[in-house]
């Protein structure tokens, strides 16, 4: 039986309670994917099912109302939401995939590969991620989701790969590295099971980070008018929207749905970052050391500290 | 010789996650005019904390929770920020751990002695001020035109000298040397702590001198100090912590420095680690660690027990090493 | 001694270049070694004193092979540890082993410290699992890290400084290294707990035969653990012999230095530094130019013949050695 004690003794409760962030990060993402994915539970509708009532504000058939064209806003933005987060993750993959293999083998081996490598960050750091996405997006014409991911990955590596490095770099002239060496450890054991682990935190935490941007990226793109308006993604709902002067008629609800979307994915995300930095570095959880301080200094019956022009 | 610095049951907290952490528990000492007092322990034990709560310096989450510090009379935790400010420097200094760091390597020497002339309102004419600094950067032994240059163009032990010169610039009453030498090499280290000694017989005033080297401590100070996990647990002179220690820690303490003289003989230095401070057992502190102790060590805090002006707390103490009276 | 030396040093010359002060200035060479020579005997002790900039560090660094001489030689058993290769390698690197100064770095935070014991045994020892478990506690056991079960399981940041060291020696011994060089292996330890890590060092130099390189800045520990002692000033050796004798009988101007410089509860007075009354008061650095003796320019009794010549190593007494010109006439 799972008693109330229980409950709280329990590894996973006592780490959700102690890591707010991560707590509230993870419930908003878990509310996306559930809605996301599961998206035929909470509602009939299909994302390509036009009705005929136009631009209707939202009630109780339609929870957000229609689009001009008699689209359902709630069920374009569930099934739009899978194709931008599968967007987002793939292309964080590709990204990460790329800045971790171009990062620690840079930081790692050092001399001429360094040097190599260290001229390709600078000149992928150096190009304009999002002009260089719209000129090849105009090139071919408009692009899928799915290319677009694609292009979003094999263009942002370039700052995870720089940070990867430097990180390596420090990593690598630790006297446990030494260690391993003189130990007879061959290059490639030191590098996976010596300097990698090592580098977990920060992966992930690039991980999360290149998904955030590549979601909003893809959006950007989009709304721009640079995607294929036939697909259903929260970036061309909101470039349909922009396109029929929805705000304009006042319409909001059409800009409601990915907005939402967007704004709950970006930030449970990025909480998630904050938690990450937070469990690797303990004392960044400053917040919670200084209002257990100002409670304690309330509460003492001392001294002004010198204080208020230390702080 | 009337009392110049006296610390009554000063208590400092550190607010962690899990609570309060008391890194200063109940502690009590004075320093008379004109006296060096040495403040020994091992990393944790507090002793840098006291340093800066001296001060005030302690920053959050560092909280000082009980007690007094008076100097010269003045109770230095009532003051308000701007006589705080002016105390400071004036009447009481402070020489930090690795203290060469702490000059501002992109301004010349000349202007960061302006600075605190200025600050403390003594001139605000430039030439007043190059002529005093002139003066005080000599007597640590520096030639005045190193003047116009810049931190980094001295090497470590110069740089430490300019900050002692720094400290001593207003003439404080008190001056506080935390571990001030131990990035530096042996012969350096000498150098610099034989001129701060020579300096305060000339410019008389007190030292507080705060490190681990317990040799180097009983070569300088008149007075020491031992501290252990928070706790002050003997003060004594040099001599008598030398050659008559009572509490156990300060005998496993001078016991950890092999000598120069005589027979190499097998030392122990002190089994075990230095105390958690989140967990603090029942009775004494030094428990664990202590060949002497016994079962009441266990459950009840030791007493101090006073010897004159100086005293220890131990429920088993040492007792006389050498069968001679004191 | 009749024992051979186990490693040996000869005539090891170290030159590194070092860029000027700007782009354009020339290139300047800096010798962190010159004329090194002496032989480390099995199941000895010898440490080597110096202050910061004399090259005791990189002398560590020569026998781990990251740099090679730019003169002279290392030999382990008469053999040129530059010149190894395929087998010969392998088992030097197993039996040459070097000690951190820093605790807090030399074990991989991540890996259990049995993992630091386990990866020696795998590569150098073809053990059984079994076998391995019990090896590991061995290991432990005997550099004082009990229970072992317990210990064994713990990662690197629940052990204190001491402990770390210990964990390091373990894994020395796990490999199976005849030769350890320390390189400050103690001043980042607390105190009461830097003889608890030398007594164990000297046990095992005496129990199990394993000789020691002993680098400091401390010479009453030097004093206490070593049995004999080089001291080192900008890259030479200026006095070398029996622990003790040197330190009791310093000859050279530097070794009388740095005695009456260490600290010393039992003085009455205040030392006397004898040293030239100049400014610079560290160590000089030195170049293929340079001549005449390194420690000229702080030498109290210097002369103009310091100057030029550079003084040879005398045998003062019996095992021990000095480069002085004033030496010549004792």
């Amino acid at each position: 039986m799972m008693t109330m004690e229980k409950i709280e003794k329990h590894p996973l409760f006592k780490f959700l309670r102690d890591n707010p962030k991560a707590t509230v990060g993870i419930f908003l993402i878990a509310m996306i994917l559930i809605l996301t994915l599961g998206a035929p539970i909470f509602t009939k509708f299909e994302a390509g099912f036009r009705s005929d009532q136009y631009r209707v504000a939202p009630n109780g058939e339609f929870i957000l109302g229609t689009t001009q064209l008699g689209r359902d806003v709630w069920a374009q933005t569930l099934y739009g939401g899978r194709t931008s987060l599968m967007v987002g993750v793939m292309a964080g993959v590709i990204a990460v995939t790329l800045s971790t293999i171009i990062g620690i083998t840079a930081g790692y081996f050092g001399g001429i590969v360094d040097g190599i490598i260290t001229t390709i960050i600078n000149i992928a750091m150096v190009i304009p991620q999002i002009p260089l996405l719209l000129i090849i997006a105009a090139l071919m014409g408009g692009v899928s989701p799915l290319l677009i991911g694609i292009l979003i990955g094999f263009t942002s590596w370039a700052w995870g790969a720089r940070v990867l490095r430097s990180q390596t770099m420090s990593i690598r002239n630790r006297e446990f590295i030494y260690s391993a060496e003189t130990l007879g450890e061959s290059k490639f054991r030191r590098l996976f099971a010596e300097v990698m682990p090592n580098m977990l935190s920060m992966m992930s935490s690039a991980f999360v980070g290149t998904i955030v941007y590549a979601i909003m990226a893809q959006a950007t793109l989009e709304y721009i008018g640079f995607g294929d308006p036939l697909s259903v993604t929260w970036g061309t709902m909101l470039y349909n929207a922009q396109n029929t002067a929805a705000l304009q008629t006042g319409a909001w609800w059409e800009l409601l749905g990915p907005c939402l979307g967007l704004i709950v994915l970006g930030s449970g995300l990025t909480l998630i970052n904050f938690s990450i930095d937070e469990l690797s570095n303990p004392k960044l959880k400053a917040q919670r050391i200084m209002a257990g301080y100002y409670k304690a200094r309330k509460a003492e019956k001392t001294y002004a500290e010198a204080g208020a022009e230390n702080e | 010789m009337s009392k110049l610095l006296e610390v009554n049951n000063l208590s400092v907290d550190y607010i962690t996650l899990k609570g309060a952490v008391r890194a200063v528990d109940n502690v009590s000492f004075s320093i008379e005019e004109e006296q060096s007092m040495g403040l020994a322990g091992e990393s944790g034990c507090g002793k840098s904390t006291i340093a800066y709560s001296l001060m005030r310096l302690h920053r959050p989450p560092a909280l000082i929770a009980d007690g007094s510090i008076k100097l010269g009379g003045r109770e230095i935790l009532k003051m308000e920020t701007d006589e705080l400010r002016k105390f400071r420097w004036e009447h009481i200094s402070m020489v930090f751990q690795s203290a060469m760091n702490c000059l501002n390597p992109v301004v010349k020497l000349e202007k960061q002695f302006f600075e605190i002339y200025k600050n403390h309102g003594i001139t605000n004419n430039r030439s007043e001020a190059r002529t005093l600094a002139e003066e005080l950067i000599q007597i640590v032994g520096i030639p005045k035109e190193r003047l116009n240059d810049y931190p980094h163009q001295f090497s470590g032990g110069m740089r430490q000298r300019v900050v002692i010169a720094m400290a001593l610039a207003l003439k404080p009453k008190l001056l506080i040397m935390d571990e001030p030498t131990t990035a530096l090499d042996t012969v350096v280290q000498r150098e610099i702590l034989q001129r701060v000694y020579e300096l305060k017989k000339d410019l008389k005033f007190s030292i507080l001198f705060i490190t681990h080297d317990l040799s180097l401590m009983m070569e300088f100070c008149d007075n020491v100090s031992i501290m252990y996990a928070g706790k002050l647990v003997e003060q004594a002179p040099s001599r008598t912590i030398l050659k008559n220690p009572q509490h156990p820690y300060s005998y496993g303490l001078k016991n950890s420095f092999p000598s120069l003289h005589g027979e190499i003989e097998y030392m122990e230095g002190i089994p075990g680690s230095p105390l958690n401070m989140s967990n603090i057992p029942e009775g004494c502190r030094f428990q664990d660690r202590c060949f002497r102790a016994q079962d009441i060590c266990f459950k009840v805090v030791p007493p101090r027990n006073h010897r004159g002006n100086d005293f220890y707390d131990c429920h088993n103490p040492m007792g006389t090493l050498t069968g001679s009276k004191n | 001694m009749d024992k051979k030396p186990i490693f040996s040093v000869k005539n090891v010359v170290m030159d590194f270049e070092i860029s000027g002060k700007n782009l354009f200035s020339k290139k300047r060479t800096l010798r962190a070694l010159n004329d090194v020579s002496f032989d480390l005997y099995p199941g000895e002790s010898l440490a080597v004193v110096g202050e910061s900039g004399c090259g005791k560090s990189t002398l560590c660094r020569i026998a781990m092979r990251f740099y090679k001489p730019t003169k002279g030689q290392m030999l382990y058993h008469d053999e040129c540890c530059h010149s190894f290769r395929g087998y010969a390698l392998k088992n030097y690197k197993q039996k040459v082993q070097m000690i951190f100064q820093d605790p807090f770095s030399s074990l991989n935070p991540l890996h259990s410290i049995y993992y630091h014991l386990k990866r020696p045994l795998q590569l150098y020892h073809k053990h059984k699992s079994a076998e391995l478990k019990k090896k590991m506690d061995e290991s432990l056991e005997m550099v004082g890290l009990v229970p072992a079960e317990e210990q064994g399981r713990k990662y690197p940041h629940q052990l204190s400084g001491g402990q770390k060291q210990r964990a390091f020696l373990a894994r020395i011994m796990a490999i199976g290294a005849d030769v350890i060089f320390a390189d400050e292996p103690t001043s980042m330890l607390d105190v009461s707990i830097r003889l608890g890590v030398l007594n164990l060092m000297n046990k095992l130099k005496k129990e199990m035969g394993k000789s020691f390189l002993y680098i400091t800045h401390d010479i009453a520990t030097a004093r206490y653990f070593a049995d004999r002692i080089i001291v080192l000033y900008s890259g030479h050796m200026v006095e070398w012999g029996d622990v003790d004798e040197v330190i009791k009988h310093p000859v050279h101007p530097y070794t009388k230095l740095l005695i009456s410089a260490a600290p010393d509860p039992e003085r009455e007075t205040l030392a006397k530094l004898e040293v030239a009354d100049d400014v610079e008061k560290e160590v000089t650095m030195w170049t293929p130019e340079s001549r005449g003796c390194p420690f000229q320019n702080r030498c109290p009794v210097a002369e103009s013949r310091c100057r030029e010549t550079f003084p040879e190593a005398v045998e003062v007494k019996k095992n021990q050695f000095v480069r002085c010109i004033h030496a010549e006439s004792i």
